[in-house]
C-alpha cells in the first residue's frame, strides 16, 4: 500500500528568545519520531497538553517544517518550498478552535473559501460547497451566520471547508477539546462517515481516548517522543502505562482492569462496554 | 447588553436588495451618503425620507432591528445635537439662561443635523445589512481594482475589512464575558472620575487584546493552511456580473440623487416647520 | 447561611423577536457548606443560573435569598455580594491582565479595599492552595502554562475570601491531570475551608465523584435535584435530554440485565469492581 505520510526522524526545536530577540536557547518540542500512515487508514495520535501532538500535526500540513529529518505527505517532501500549496492541499487540516478557523460570514462562503485559494473553475467551487456540505449534513445551514450556530456545528463546517478542497488526508487537531458531549458526538460521527463513505486517510490527534478506538493505529505522544504505537487493543491494555503518560483511560477500560488485577479472568485491553458485560457474564 | 450592537450585521433575507451586485449598493451608498449634503430645504428632506423608507421596505429588514443598531451611536447624536444647539447663534433667542443660549437657527439646525446623522447611519447600515462581508469585500475590491496599478493592495485591504467584520460579534461577546468577570472580581467600571474610568478599563482592554492576537494568530494559521497566498491565482465563488436589475438601480439611483438636488436646492421654497 | 432561590424567571431580550425564556421557575436551596454539581447540555441555562447568584445578572421576576436577605431588595449591596460569592468563569485564564501573577490576584483584595500587605497575604495563600509553585509569582502570567494559567485565575477568586464558590467548567479544554488535580483542589478547599462549592460540568464522570449533590438542568428547569446515585437512576431519560450517567451506571445496568445480582447504584469504579467481586464470589 502507499504511504501518505511518513516522517522521517522528525526534529523540531522552538528557538528560545530573550527579550531583545537575540536566540538564547532551544527547546525541542519533537524528538525523533518516525511515522508511517497508509492511504486509507484512520489514525489516532494521542498525548496530554504540551507532549508534542499539536506540533507534530502542524508539520503535516507545512505550517511549521522540521529542524531535523523529513516529512513526506503524498510522497512530497514537506521541506520543498516549491510544493508547499501541494502539501496543503494534500494534508486538509482542522483546528481545535471552532470560531478561529472559520474565514467566511456565510457558512458556505466559507466552504469556498479553499477551492478559491486553489483557483478551482467558479461552477466546479459551487458544486464542490454542496457536496460537502452535505457530506457533514450541514447543507440547510448553507445560508446560515457561523456566529449562530454551536460548536460542534462550526466543526463540521470546518471540516466541509477542508474537504471542498478535496485532500487525500485529513488531520484533526484536538477537533473537539472546546466541545460539549453532544458536539463531540457529533464531530466524530462526521469524521467516522467521512472515512467510510469518502475513503479519506484520517489523522486525529486527542487527548480523549474514548474517541480513538475505531483507529487502524494509535501513537502515544510524551515529551516529543512516540513512546507508545500499536492497535487501540494493544495500547488499551496497558492501563498503568498510559495513566503514567496522563491520558483519560475510559472507565470501562479500568474496571475491566481493576477487576482483571482482583483475579477475574477478563481478556486484557477492552474498549467497549458490552465487551465487558460479555466477558463477565461469560465466567458464571 | 453590549452584543446588542448591530451594526455592520449581514441581517439574511430574499429581498431585492440582498439580491442586487455589491458595487451597485457600495456605489448608491455613496451617492446617498453625498445626497445627503446636497439639499437645502425642507423638501429635500422629504425625498430623502421617501427614498430611505423605500429603501427600507424593498430590504425587508425590520424596522425595529435597523432601530437596535441606532442604540450604540446614541452618545454620538446626543453630543451633536448639543453641541449645534448651543453653539450656533442665529435667529431669534428663544431660550437663556445663564451661559445657555438656544436660538431658532440653533435648533433647527440641531434637528436637521440630528435627522441626517440618523439617515446616514441607517443607509449605510442598510448597505451591510443586506451585503454579505464577503460580497462587500468582492465588490470593494472590484471598484478599486484601478488602484493597484498605483500599487494599492486592493485585495489585501478588502480582506483585512472582511476579517474584520467576520470577528465583531466575537470580540464584542468576548468583552460582555471579560467584563463580568472583571465585575465578579469586584471591579467597578461605573463610578469614579475621568481617570479612574479610563484606568478601570485596564482589566478588560489587556486581556481583550491578547484574546484578539491570539485570534489572529489562529485565523492566519488556518488561512494558510486552506493556502491562502493573496489574491493572486484566486478564482470566486461569487463573481460579480450586471444584471438587468444592477441597472435598474443605478438609474434609479442617479433619479433619486438628481431629484434630491434639484427639489433640495432650486425649487424656492422656504417654508420652515418652526 | 445560604442560597435559596424562589420562581425565578429570566427572560433575554423581552418585547423582542429574539425573546427567550431561559429560566423558568427555578426554585431551589442551596446550604452552606455543601458541593453542588450543575449539569446540561449548552443552551439549558445552567450558565445563567449561576451568573444571577452574584447578581451578574438580575432576574425577570422572582426572589433570590443569600443568607435569608433578598438580593433584589432596594437598597441590597451588590458589590458585598460578589465579595461573598466568588464566581470563577469558563476559560478564566482569558481574564488574566496583571503584569505578574501576584499582582493578578491581588486585583480582587485590592477591589475590597483592603491594605496592600493584607492583599499579598490573601494572594500567596490562595495561590498556595491552588498549588502554585512560589518560583512563578513575579513571573508574567501570559508566559504560563494553560493549567498555571487557569489555578492563578482561580486564585484570583480564592483571594477574595468567599463564602461560596461558583465554577463554570473549571476543567474545559484540560487534559485528564490537569483536569484531576484542579478538581482534587477544589474539593480539598471545600474541606478545608468549608466552602459552599458550586461546580458547573458537562462531565458526569467528575460531578459523580464530588458531589454531594446533582442539579440537572434542561430548557431552563430544573430537571433532577438529588443525590448523585437518586439522579443517575435516570440514565435513560438523562440520555433523552443529551447527557449521560457515568459509564459504570450503565454497565452495572446490563450486568444486572443478564441476571446479575449487581449494585446499579455504583457509580465509582471502585463500587463498581467490588460489587461485581461480590456477586462472583457468592456463586
Amino acid at each position: 500500500m502507499k504511504k501518505m505520510v511518513q516522517t522521517d526522524d522528525l526534529i523540531f526545536e522552538y528557538a528560545k528568545r530573550d527579550e531583545e530577540g537575540n536566540v538564547i536557547g532551544s527547546y525541542r518540542a519533537i524528538d525523533q519520531v518516525n511515522l508511517e500512515v497508509e492511504e486509507g487508514q484512520f489514525i489516532a495520535v494521542l498525548g496530554h497538553n504540551g507532549s508534542g501532538k499539536s506540533t507534530l500535526a502542524k508539520h503535516l500540513n507545512a505550517i511549521l517544517v522540521p529542524t531535523e529529518g523529513t516529512v513526506w505527505v503524498d510522497g512530497t517532501n514537506t521541506s520543498d518550498p516549491n510544493e508547499l500549496w501541494n502539501v496543503r492541499q494534500s494534508a486538509g487540516m482542522v483546528f481545535q478552535n471552532p470560531d478561529n478557523q472559520i474565514i467566511g460570514t456565510v457558512v458556505e462562503e466559507d466552504v469556498g473559501f479553499g477551492p478559491e485559494n486553489l483557483g478551482v473553475p467558479t461552477d466546479e467551487i459551487w458544486q464542490r460547497v454542496e457536496d460537502s456540505l452535505k457530506a457533514v449534513g450541514m447543507i440547510s445551514y448553507r445560508h446560515h451566520s457561523p456566529n449562530k450556530l454551536s460548536g460542534g456545528q462550526k466543526q463540521r463546517v470546518a471540516i466541509a471547508g477542508v474537504i471542498a478542497m478535496k485532500p487525500r488526508c485529513i488531520v484533526l487537531d484536538e477537533p473537539t477539546a472546546m466541545l460539549d458531549p453532544n458536539g463531540r458526538k457529533e464531530v466524530l460521527r462526521t469524521v467516522e462517515e467521512l472515512r467510510k463513505k469518502e475513503k479519506v486517510t484520517v489523522i486525529l490527534i486527542t487527548h480523549y481516548m474514548e474517541e480513538v478506538i475505531d483507529a487502524d493505529k494509535v501513537f502515544v505522544m510524551d515529551h516529543g517522543h512516540v513512546v507508545m504505537e500499536g492497535t487501540p487493543r494493544e495500547i488499551f491494555s496497558q492501563v498503568d502505562t498510559l495513566k503514567k503518560y496522563r491520558l483519560d483511560v475510559p472507565q470501562v477500560t479500568i474496571l475491566a482492569d481493576e477487576l482483571k488485577k482482583r483475579g477475574l479472568d477478563i481478556p486484557a485491553g477492552i474498549l467497549r462496554k458490552e465487551e465487558l458485560v460479555e466477558a463477565i457474564c461469560r465466567l458464571k | 447588553m453590549i452584543r446588542d450592537i448591530t451594526i455592520g450585521q449581514y441581517y439574511p433575507a430574499k429581498s431585492v436588495l440582498h439580491r442586487l451586485d455589491p458595487r451597485v449598493k457600495l456605489v448608491a451608498t455613496l451617492l446617498y451618503l453625498i445626497s445627503l449634503f446636497l439639499f437645502k430645504n425642507i423638501l429635500g428632506y422629504l425625498v430623502t425620507t421617501v427614498f430611505l423608507i423605500a429603501i427600507i421596505k424593498l430590504s425587508k429588514v425590520p424596522f425595529r432591528y435597523i432601530m437596535r443598531g441606532m442604540k450604540p451611536i446614541m452618545m454620538l447624536l446626543l453630543i451633536t445635537l448639543l453641541f449645534n444647539l448651543f453653539l450656533t447663534r442665529e435667529g431669534d433667542v428663544l431660550f437663556h439662561a445663564w451661559i445657555f443660549t438656544i436660538t431658532e437657527g440653533g435648533l433647527r439646525t440641531a434637528i436637521l443635523m440630528a435627522i441626517r446623522l440618523v439617515y446616514l447611519i441607517t443607509g449605510s447600515s442598510l448597505m451591510t445589512f443586506t451585503t454579505t462581508p464577503n460580497e462587500l469585500t468582492d465588490g470593494i475590491e472590484s471598484l478599486l481594482k484601478p488602484l493597484n496599478k498605483i500599487h494599492v493592495p486592493v485585495h489585501e485591504i478588502a480582506m483585512i475589512m472582511s476579517i474584520a467584520l467576520r470577528f465583531i460579534p466575537i470580540l464584542l461577546e468576548e468583552t460582555d464575558k471579560i467584563m463580568k468577570a472583571q465585575i465578579a472580581r469586584g471591579a467597578d467600571l461605573e463610578s469614579g472620575n475621568m481617570i479612574q474610568k479610563a484606568k478601570s478599563m485596564v482589566p478588560i482592554l489587556v486581556p481583550l487584546f491578547v484574546s484578539a492576537f491570539r485570534r489572529a494568530n489562529d485565523l492566519a494559521m488556518a488561512m494558510e493552511a486552506r493556502c491562502y497566498r493573496g489574491g493572486d491565482g484566486r478564482t470566486k465563488m461569487k463573481p460579480l456580473h450586471y444584471t438587468g436589475v444592477d441597472r435598474t438601480a443605478y438609474v434609479l439611483v442617479i433619479f433619486y440623487v438628481a431629484a434630491v438636488v434639484i427639489i433640495g436646492r432650486c425649487v424656492p421654497f422656504h417654508v420652515w416647520i418652526f | 447561611m445560604s442560597i435559596k432561590i424562589e420562581h425565578l424567571n429570566y427572560v433575554y431580550s423581552a418585547g423582542t423577536a429574539y425573546e427567550k425564556q431561559a429560566l423558568k421557575d427555578i426554585c431551589l436551596e442551596i446550604p452552606h457548606g455543601e458541593f453542588v454539581g450543575v449539569i446540561g447540555h449548552t443552551g439549558s441555562g445552567k450558565s445563567t443560573l449561576i451568573q444571577h447568584l452574584n447578581g451578574l445578572i438580575r432576574a425577570t421576576s422572582g426572589a433570590l435569598y443569600y443568607n435569608g436577605e433578598n438580593i433584589y431588595e432596594d437598597g441590597y449591596n451588590m458589590k458585598a455580594l460578589r465579595n461573598q460569592v466568588g464566581l470563577v468563569f469558563q476559560y478564566p485564564e482569558h481574564q488574566l491582565f496583571e503584569v505578574d501573577v501576584l499582582s493578578d490576584v491581588c486585583f480582587g483584595p485590592k477591589n475590597q479595599g483592603l491594605s496592600k500587605e493584607e492583599c499579598e497575604k490573601r494572594a500567596r495563600e490562595a495561590l498556595k492552595l491552588v498549588g502554585l509553585k512560589e518560583k512563578y509569582y513575579d513571573a508574567s502570567p501570559f508566559e504560563l502554562s494553560g493549567g498555571q494559567k487557569r489555578r492563578v485565575a482561580i486564585a484570583g477568586v480564592l483571594a477574595m475570601e468567599p463564602q461560596v464558590l461558583i465554577l463554570d467548567e473549571p476543567t474545559a479544554g484540560l487534559d485528564p491531570k490537569g483536569r484531576d488535580e484542579i478538581l482534587d483542589q477544589i474539593a480539598y478547599l471545600h474541606k478545608k475551608r468549608n466552602l459552599t462549592v458550586i461546580l458547573v460540568s458537562h462531565s458526569m464522570d467528575d460531578i459523580a465523584k464530588y458531589a454531594d449533590r446533582i442539579i440537572v438542568m434542561n430548557q431552563g428547569e430544573v430537571m433532577y435535584n438529588d443525590v448523585p446515585k437518586k439522579v443517575f437512576a435516570h440514565y435513560k431519560e438523562l440520555e433523552q435530554v443529551g447527557l449521560a450517567a457515568p459509564q459504570v451506571t450503565y454497565i452495572m445496568h446490563e450486568l444486572k440485565a443478564h441476571g446479575l445480582n449487581v449494585n446499579t447504584e455504583a457509580t465509582t469504579i471502585e463500587e463498581a469492581a467490588d460489587s461485581i467481586m461480590e456477586v462472583m464470589a457468592h456463586d
